[in-house]
């Protein structure tokens, strides 16, 4: 079981268990997940490794509620996800989770401001867009529409969309994948920040290996299984990352 | 053997499959715009091919004279002028009927049928049984629409006053005549079956019993081609004016057939009108939402075009697959149009009496239709793929930047801190796309002003019955006199049971001329003061008439080109046949029918005899009404009576009827055109917003909070929609009141408050359905793949 030493006296977050996926196309059966057991604790972040197919992007969806698991269970605090409806997993997103796409997806009509706004609007207890831009340093850009944002500032809108809420986990599937480094680490930099400064659960996927280096616990998956789980006992600052 | 199909055109048959339910629906717009087309071309060509070929195989009169009596040697100085071929006399008279358990008065005319040789003109059609032994006396034939209205049978009999002796006949045949085939009463509007029929008896018996052996009191002839038929005319009038003639006409001032030619010519103007407008809304609706749908397939273009695919190749892909679609439209609406096309001409050959229907579809028809609809789609075609093409591959697939937004002019104006995100949202999409949201907008409206279109006609058809029935003859019952009368005549009928108010008229065949335009008409000549019969000015407001000078209705002023003021010339075709100068004192309006009126005493002045009368006008006491008929009907220098209330009735169940069935079928059409386009404007709608759409689910709103992005502007469109389209449906009804403009009559430009409410109510039904629709597919969108895909 992994129960690495730096969270065991945190929080059970997610509780994934023999959590199996099967997609029908058809007359070929693909075995996207094939039992994965996983615990993701209070204020960790962790980076989800694997090459494309290995199932880490279906992981997050079922983890985040877009997706349900053919077999196994999935709990989220006492919430059993497995089990849940439509209607409580559209609560349970616009809640308690926090998204970030590798292309944005922005709502290209909504200002930076209004793109925050659009999810404060119906979370219980948001901070305000402006609080939420600021942190992800773009409190100077929030009367910008998407259009007139580059794509790191618009992938850090998305983030400050995903974090004003105040979700206790934070989903973000390769966030990075469609900037150039420098750009990518800007936003890791801003991922971090929340990370730390509101102690928010933060699930990364990337097949960049080396982002790796700035997570609390790294999961490589490899063909819809668990190959390994390893902790960092030294975590590197984003800025102290390259590829 | 047969090639295999190509990569490319089975990608065709799978986009189509994928998106059906939209294909569907505007393949259903395009069958509805054929289906008007072809219903109303082919009912028109069916109709007049079945006219023509009636007209020649029973050899239907090219002229026609009737006279007081000439003796039969005199039909061959006719049949010697230049230019005549065939000659052919008869005798003819009118009758009063009875029939036995049908209380309203009958009058018929009875003709003669030739003895020894069959007939060489206006042959007659035999139905069933035989035609009259020339012989007997006793023995008729009669009209097919007469026999129908009196459910008659061979053998069936009925009394006639023939000569002022009452006769029992035999009905031995049912025939019919290419003379007769709009059977209607000189002098009447509309035609009425059960109150006029038309009588064949041998010739023999009928000169014997009217005095008439060895002469003749009516003809007929046929020119050779190309005849100078005005020069014949007046040559015909020349021979018979010694013996009491009346002017001879050719067959397009015969009453049959210049009724039947009215009838077609409305017939031919709504059979290009609607048609033309249905092809046209539907050509633009499927212009916009084909380069909608290949807008969205910009990927797909890109990816055709890396292949080495060139921008021809690509264009003729979308155009194969466009043209499916409207070969599917085509097809459906052709059939759909044949159905409706017989039924439509099986419904006009209950009021135009030919032995049989020759339907026809000509293959041009088809032709047109196939070719509107593809050029439409050709054309919509065309911009979208060259917009498409025009980015280069590796751009076009690179996820697109985001669309360029700003804030809305609505905001702008101070409302923003009043509008949600999501409202928000919804506005500047329609702002960001004027083009786009102003097509679907007037697509809607259009949708709309059809059903206007259709509806209007029950609201022209609703002030047409007012104005003529209630507001201009006002009478209960009219009557027509044998031959002039003296005034006194009012006297006696004013006498009569249940008889209140009476007022005198006299009519005076003539001819009008006004420069060179001419007009055969009956002048009527009316009491001063009269109630019964009144004179509509432009505002409907009553006017009385003038003491000198003539009356015409707007459209006899319009035919002849003549204003108040002018002076026509009058050629009275009729006693010593005076040719008269006589002033147009004013114009009234009329939609029914065309008339020329004068102050009785003015018309008999100018005719320079005493004040003769022709018939009166009578107001009835309800109650009595039954026994004043028979009491007019036992006088016998009653010649007819009319009740108008059955006049109204078959007003509205013959040319009513008949334009209602048109209406109803381009109503049923209209609304699925107006389904289709709002429908379409849903699915696009929902396909281009479906990425944003779903990343708001994922973020947490709802199903109802995202149906509100996308219905919202469903809603505002089709809101917006309304009001264009009651305008352009205006512009449509005036256009066509303008357009139909016949001697039977005109279309009053009127739209009620119902029709509008109607339409704008069908277009918010369609618009809440395809909400529905939509909404539900909103439930299956898929959250994942909009997060994995650019856009």
């Amino acid at each position: 079981m992994p129960s690495p030493s730096c969270t065991t006296e945190r929080d059970l977050v997610f509780r994934a268990r023999g959590v199996t996926k099967v997609y029908d196309m058809g007359e070929v059966q693909v075995h996207a997940l094939r039992g994965v057991d996983l615990d993701l604790f209070a204020g960790e972040l962790v980076v989800l490794l694997g090459p494309s197919g290995s199932g880490k992007s279906t992981l997050l969806n079922i983890l985040g509620g877009l997706d349900t698991a053919s077999e196994g269970e999935v709990s989220y605090h006492d919430r059993i996800l497995t089990s849940a409806s439509e209607r409580e997993l559209t609560e349970y997103r616009r809640v308690h989770v926090g998204f970030v796409f590798q292309f944005y997806n922005l709502i290209p009509s909504l200002t930076a401001r209004e793109n925050v706004a659009i999810v404060t609007e119906i979370a219980p207890d948001p901070m305000t867009p402006e609080e939420s831009l600021e942190l992800v340093g773009l409190g100077d850009r929030m009367d910008h529409f998407p259009a007139q944002l580059s794509g790191g500032q618009q992938q850090r809108v998305a983030i400050a969309r995903a974090i004003a809420k105040r979700p206790a986990v934070l989903l973000c599937d390769e966030p990075t994948g469609a900037l150039d480094s420098t750009t990518g680490i800007l936003v890791l930099e801003a991922l971090e920040r929340v990370n730390r400064e509101l102690g928010t659960t933060t699930a990364i996927i990337t097949h960049n290996a080396d982002i790796a280096a700035m997570a609390d616990r790294v999961v490589r998956l490899v063909d819809g299984r668990i190959a390994e789980t390893t902790t960092n006992t030294h975590k590197k600052a984003p800025q102290e990352l390259h590829w | 053997m047969m090639r295999r199909m190509k990569a490319i055109d089975k990608k065709i048959f799978r986009n189509l499959w994928e998106m059906k339910g939209q294909a569907l629906a505007i393949a259903l717009v395009i069958a509805s715009g054929i289906a008007t087309f072809v219903m109303s071309l082919s009912t028109l060509d069916s109709l007049q091919t079945t006219r023509a070929s009636f007209y020649s195989d029973y050899r239907f009169g090219d002229g026609f004279a009737s006279l007081k009596r000439a003796p039969n040697r005199i039909a061959s100085q006719v049949e010697a002028i230049d230019g005549i071929d065939t000659v052919e006399t008869r005798v003819a008279a009118f009758v009063n009927l009875e029939i036995v358990g049908y209380e309203r008065p009958v009058t018929a005319k009875l003709l003669s049928v030739p003895e020894g040789a069959p007939a060489q003109l206006n042959k007659l059609y035999l139905r069933i049984g035989s035609l009259p032994d020339p012989a007997r006396e006793d023995q008729v034939a009669v009209s097919e629409a007469f026999a129908d209205a009196h459910r008659f049978v061979p053998g069936d009999t009925l009394f006639a006053m023939i000569n002022g002796r009452r006769k029992e006949l035999t009905i031995v045949g049912i025939v019919l005549s290419p003379e007769f085939v709009y059977q209607i009463a000189p002098g009447s509007m509309i035609p009425d079956f059960a109150a006029y029929g038309i009588l064949w008896m041998g010739e023999a018996a009928l000169s014997k019993a009217y005095d008439l052996s060895g002469a003749f009191n009516d003809l007929s002839f046929t020119l050779v081609p190309r005849a100078a038929s005005a020069d014949i005319i007046d040559r015909v009038d020349t021979i018979l004016e010694p013996y009491g003639g009346q002017g001879a006409y050719l067959r397009e001032d015969q009453l049959s057939h210049r009724f039947l030619s009215e009838e077609f010519r409305q017939l031919r103007q709504m059979s290009i009108m609607f048609p033309m407008m249905f092809l046209g809304v539907a050509a633009f609706l499927l212009n916009v939402v084909i380069s909608r749908l290949i807008q969205m397939q910009r990927e797909q273009i890109a990816a055709l075009k890396a292949f080495g695919y060139s921008n021809l190749a690509v264009g003729l892909h979308y155009l194969k697959l466009v043209l499916v679609i409207v070969l599917l439209g085509v097809i459906g609406g052709t059939l759909l149009g044949m159905e409706f096309g017989q039924a439509m001409s099986n419904m006009y050959m209950r009021f135009y009496k030919f032995p049989y229907l020759d339907y026809v579809l000509r293959p041009i028809v088809v032709l047109g239709a196939i070719l509107i609809s593809s050029v439409a789609a050709v054309l919509g075609n065309v911009y979208a793929v060259r917009q498409a093409a025009s980015l280069p591959p590796a751009e076009a697939m690179r996820p697109a930047p985001p669309a360029n937004y700003r804030v809305s002019i609505v905001e702008r104006l101070g409302l923003r801190r009043f509008l949600t995100q999501p409202t928000r949202m919804v506005i500047r999409h329609i702002e960001r796309t004027p083009v786009k949201s102003g097509l679907t907008v007037l697509g809607i409206a259009f949708g709309c002003a059809i059903l206007i279109l259709g509806l209007f006609f029950n609201d022209a058809m609703a002030v047409l019955v007012d104005v003529q029935f209630f507001q201009t003859q006002r009478e209960d019952v009219s009557v027509t006199l044998v031959e002039p009368t003296s005034y006194r005549a009012a006297h006696e009928l004013r006498s009569l049971p249940g008889v209140g108010r009476v007022e005198v008229y006299r009519t005076v065949p003539s001819r009008l001329r006004f420069q060179q335009r001419e007009y055969r008409v009956a002048i009527q000549g009316i009491e001063a003061g009269g109630d019964l019969l009144r004179l509509l000015d432009d505002d409907l407001n009553p006017v009385p008439i003038p003491e000198d000078g003539i009356v015409l209705t707007d459209h006899l002023a319009k035919i002849l080109g003549c204003r108040p003021g002018d002076s026509v010339t009058v050629e009275v075709l009729d006693g010593h046949r005076p040719v008269l100068t006589v002033p147009v004192a004013r114009v009234i309006k009329q939609f029914v029918g065309v008339t020329a009126t004068m102050d009785l005493n003015a018309l008999s002045r100018l005719l320079g005899q005493g004040s003769a009368v022709t018939g009166a006008y009578l107001s009835v006491d309800a109650n009595a009404e039954a026994e004043t008929l028979s009491a007019l009907q036992a006088r016998p220098r009653v010649a007819g009576t009319a009740a108008l209330r059955s006049q109204m009735q078959n007003f509205l169940s013959t040319v009513g009827n008949q334009m209602l069935t048109f209406a109803f079928f381009n109503t049923l059409l209209a609304v699925s055109i107006a389904f289709g386009v709002v429908y379409n404007s849903a699915r696009i709608s929902l396909s281009e917003q479906s990425r944003e759409l779903a990343s708001l689910r994922v973020l947490g709103l709802t199903r109802g909070e995202i149906s509100y992005i996308l219905l919202a502007e469903l809603g505002i469109l089709t809101l917006i929609a309304i009001p264009v389209g009651w305008l352009i449906g205006l512009g449509l009804c005036a256009f066509v009141a303008t357009g139909m403009q016949t001697d039977l009559f005109r279309i009053p430009f009127v739209v009620s408050s119902f029709t509008f409410t109607f339409a704008a109510v069908v277009i918010l039904v369609s618009a809440v359905v395809s909400g529905v629709v939509v909404r539900r597919k909103l439930d299956d969108l898929d959250l994942i793949e909009a997060l994995k895909t650019p856009e």
